[in-house]
């Protein structure tokens, strides 16, 4: 049985990847890659937390519950986005909205 | 002493979230991505808590790597093949390794490394019940936001005959 510390070991790992993604990627498809694997990083957390406690209950797994669904949300918003820059700028780089940043 | 299936599962969801940031052909990195939250839902088995692991992978498998998938297929090929990487791939390399090593020092140093794990009692039937009394302003307000959500994605796709398409790079 893998103890508390291995699963935090493992959030932070994909956390950091996730930011390694962000930073260094233009594609914004990638850079949503990259948040989901950050999104998927703190719901391990959560349901880690949530079996370690002293007295275990479902608290933290009904709040993962909540998150996947929202990020669920912010996935189908963030397609949309990819799909109108590319009709407006037929490119999904993101230097390439530079209009956007004023 | 770290149980085997702990390892395995952490190499498969490592490094596919790896190759899904890196490899070169972005169809592939998506079901890298897909391969990656199944890891993710294998974790949550472990962690015994089977009916999360079945919503992950009912929501991030069946649904939004799909969605990602057909967003791929839509936009041209050449489009995605030639964005170029950032300048600051180096910089990224270091800030990974800072975030990585820092927060693995502070959970290690941490008192957490002596804390074992519990008996448990858990059932999906609690999880059921919190959510339909204590949570379920929750509930309530999180249908709405998924609601609003993909009224505001439809809204944001639709082609607008009316208007004039900016065909230019900006």
């Amino acid at each position: 049985m893998a103890e508390l510390v291995d699963y935090l070991i493992v959030s932070a790992i994909l956390l950091a990847v996730g930011i390694y993604g962000l930073t260094v990627k233009r594609n914004f498809i990638r850079m949503l890659f990259a948040i989901e694997i950050i999104v998927n990083a703190a719901n391990l957390n959560l349901v880690a937390f949530s079996r370690n406690l002293p007295t275990p209950n479902v608290t933290g797994q009904t709040l993962a519950l909540f998150s996947i669904a929202i990020a669920a949300a912010e996935v189908a918003v963030g397609l949309a986005l990819i799909i109108v820059a590319y009709r407006l700028y037929r490119a999904i780089d993101v230097k390439e909205f530079r209009s956007m940043s004023g | 002493m770290v149980d085997p299936a702990f390892i395995a599962v952490s190499v498969i969801t490592i490094g596919s979230a790896v190759i899904a940031l890196e490899f070169k052909e972005i169809i592939y990195g998506a079901i890298a991505l897909a391969i990656s939250l199944l890891g993710i839902a294998m974790y949550f088995v472990l962690l015994e808590a089977t009916f999360v692991a079945m919503f992950q992978i009912a929501v991030y498998v069946g649904a939004v790597v799909v969605l990602v998938i057909f967003t791929i297929m839509l936009v041209r090929r050449e489009a995605w093949m030639t964005v170029p990487e950032g300048k600051r791939k180096v910089m990224g390399i270091i800030i990974m390794f800072v975030t990585m090593f820092g927060l693995g020092a502070i959970f290690i140093n941490s008192g957490l490394t002596a804390w074992h794990v519990p008996e448990s009692s858990m059932t999906f039937v609690q999880i059921g019940d919190q959510m339909l009394t204590y949570y379920s302003p929750v509930l309530i307000a999180m249908a709405l936001t998924l609601a609003a959500s993909i009224i505001g994605a439809l809204v944001l796709a639709k082609v607008d005959l009316g208007a004039k398409v900016n065909g230019g790079a900006g």
